[in-house]
């Protein structure tokens, strides 16, 4: 789509657009671009030398078990948040969608998390589950006489991010969900009704199929999210451990470059990590022109 | 709704509170830890009620008087730098983006299309991506612990230019065409009609950008060194270093709800915007 009616002037198209440029090509393409240079250098502990080493850091990364074990977190964790978080989402709009009466308190509550900080979510999370104060860690241990120790258990170290991770990201796909299952034609679900279909069977047969653009957005979204916007959750929760354990990769593009000084393979792991998020980016967008047709 | 069903509904009242107190069980309990004082948390389980202590754990987070092992910067202070930033985010991507996608839609110049895949392409390039290059181009310049650090580097916003470039696309033509006619020239339209125009885009853009200026961690994280120019956010971190028995966890809780405020307030009363911003921007 393209106006048919524009203003004519040579310069001012340029000024008004001067103040996006600068900051783009500033602090987003050359920041980009220097990582994808020094991704293929290496620099002395000092920073006095810089020398060219083609794809080796990549090499070295490849061949690196810590690298590939950061791998393995990220994506047993991405995965379990988008699950967890489309699931109880969907099953939450689901069940909004029928409350007429105190719909709008239920909502209002449900999109708080939404506005909490990743690192005030998992300030708050650690506070529940610490093992020698936490609520949660004591109600399991009466209750139930299970150990609950995120410090040096692994899988409770995961369980704890991922929950952190879910409980904020719930917000934002149950809106849409919600969005989504609103905008289904009333006319469908009632001539299901009148075939003698009954709610458990309508959901299946009308509303998830016709959610499933929703659900495959929010997949990549979360994806995204899981990536990426969840560093202060682990930072402020189990900085990566108990060992590596949690490590995802953008903490350890962190740790490495900005804690460990070693810039070559932490620019080569940023240079990864785009290509990952340009894949899912791409893997959206292509997805969106088909939800424009359906 | 088709048909009524009691016990659905029922049901449907119940899966939604159960989901409600779920939600809201960490809100409530730090509320709850940043009213009592730091010995009744420790001793577990710590109280499921509030206590009396309200005042003396909020003032003494933010004059910084709390005597946790961690940090016990004022919160006070770093309250107002999140403030200074998110909005000087927020302000600076809707000023930023208004202009450039006015010019992509209403100019024709040269390399107008590269333009627009150049901003496009910014939303594959998270900070998060591209941490320690940018920290070197911020700290080359001497932007490092300043509000020009925190927030420049942030301004840039595809999705918002996207979001107004849609809308700008939807305005009449005859919009346009009246202006001149009335002897209108580009940046008098751009004021006088497309601004007005877009109130209710940019009352959208502003409570999602102010969420995502206020709860920025990483890149604050990097870009400041010294304690007075900590948002919250990164400050209510470093409080926690104490370990468990050493922080002051009443004084933590209450910086944590202090922390929320602003954001949650945004939320909660530009609710009607804030969904129709998300919903418009991930168009």
């Amino acid at each position: 789509m393209e106006k048919r009616v524009r203003f004519s002037s040579a310069w001012l198209p340029w000024v008004l657009l001067a103040p996006q440029v600068v900051i783009i090509g500033v602090f987003f393409f050359w920041p980009a671009a220097q990582a994808v240079l020094q991704s293929m250098q290496v620099q002395d502990s000092f920073g006095l030398s810089t020398e060219w080493a083609g794809l080796s850091n990549f090499k070295a990364l490849f061949g690196d078990s810590a690298y590939l074990e950061s791998f393995k977190s990220t994506a047993i964790f991405s995965i379990l948040v988008a699950v967890l978080g489309i699931a109880l989402s969907l099953m939450l709009a689901i069940f909004a969608d029928r409350v007429i009466k105190g719909a709008l308190l239920y909502k209002t509550m449900l999109i708080v998390p939404y506005a909490v900080a990743p690192a005030v979510a998992g300030v708050l999370w650690v506070f529940m589950f610490s093992p020698s104060i936490g609520v949660v860690a004591y109600g399991l241990a009466k209750s139930f006489g299970f150990e609950w120790n995120h410090l040096l258990n692994s899988t409770h170290a995961m369980s704890l991010i991922v929950a952190a991770a879910v409980w904020k990201q719930i917000s934002y796909n149950f809106l849409f969900f919600l969005a989504g299952l609103q905008s289904i034609p009333k006319s469908l679900i009632e001539a299901a009704a009148i075939d003698g279909a009954r709610p458990w069977r309508r959901f299946w047969t009308i509303q998830f199929p016709l959610l499933s653009p929703t659900t495959f957005f929010l997949l990549v979204i979360n994806m995204v999210y899981a990536f990426f916007d969840t560093f202060a959750i682990i930072d402020a929760t189990t900085q990566g451990g108990p060992g590596r354990d949690t490590v995802i990769m953008v903490y350890k593009v962190y740790q490495d470059g900005v804690k460990g000084g070693d810039i070559g393979s932490s620019a080569a792991q940023s240079v990864v990590l785009m290509l990952i998020v340009v894949s899912l980016t791409v893997l959206q967008f292509r997805y969106v022109e088909k939800k424009v047709n359906y | 709704m088709v048909e009524r069903r009691a016990t659905l509904g029922i049901l449907a009242h119940v899966v939604m509170i159960l989901g409600m107190l779920i939600v809201a069980f960490p809100l409530y309990l730090a509320f709850v830890a940043s009213t009592h004082a730091s010995q009744e948390i420790v001793q577990a389980p710590m109280p499921m009620l509030p206590g009396s202590h309200f005042w003396e754990n909020y003032s003494a987070a933010l004059t910084g008087h709390g005597g946790g092992a961690g940090s016990n910067a004022p919160v006070g202070r770093m309250m107002w730098v999140s403030l200074v930033t998110a909005l000087v985010i927020t302000v600076g991507k809707i000023a930023v983006s208004l202009l450039s996608a006015f010019a992509l839609v209403y100019f024709r110049f040269p390399f107008r299309s590269l333009f627009f895949w150049a901003i496009f392409v910014t939303l594959m390039l998270p900070v998060e991506v591209r941490i320690l290059p940018t920290y070197k181009v911020v700290s080359d310049l001497g932007m490092l612990n300043s509000y020009a650090g925190l927030t420049i580097p942030l301004i840039a916003s595809a999705t918002a230019t996207f979001l107004f470039r849609q809308f700008f696309l939807t305005v009449p033509e005859e919009l346009v065409e009246a202006a001149r006619i009335d002897g209108a020239g580009p940046m008098r339209f751009f004021w006088d009609v497309l601004l007005p125009l877009s109130k209710t885009s940019i009352a959208a853009l502003f409570v999602i950008q102010f969420i995502y200026g206020w709860n920025q961690y990483l890149w604050p994280l990097l870009a400041t060194t010294s304690e007075d120019m900590y948002p919250v956010v990164v400050g209510i971190k470093r409080m926690i270093a104490g370990g468990d028995s050493g922080n002051e966890w009443n004084i933590v809780m209450a910086t944590a709800i202090m922390a929320m405020l602003p954001p949650a307030v945004v939320v909660i009363f530009m609710q009607r915007w804030f969904v129709k911003g998300l919903v418009d921007t991930e168009k």
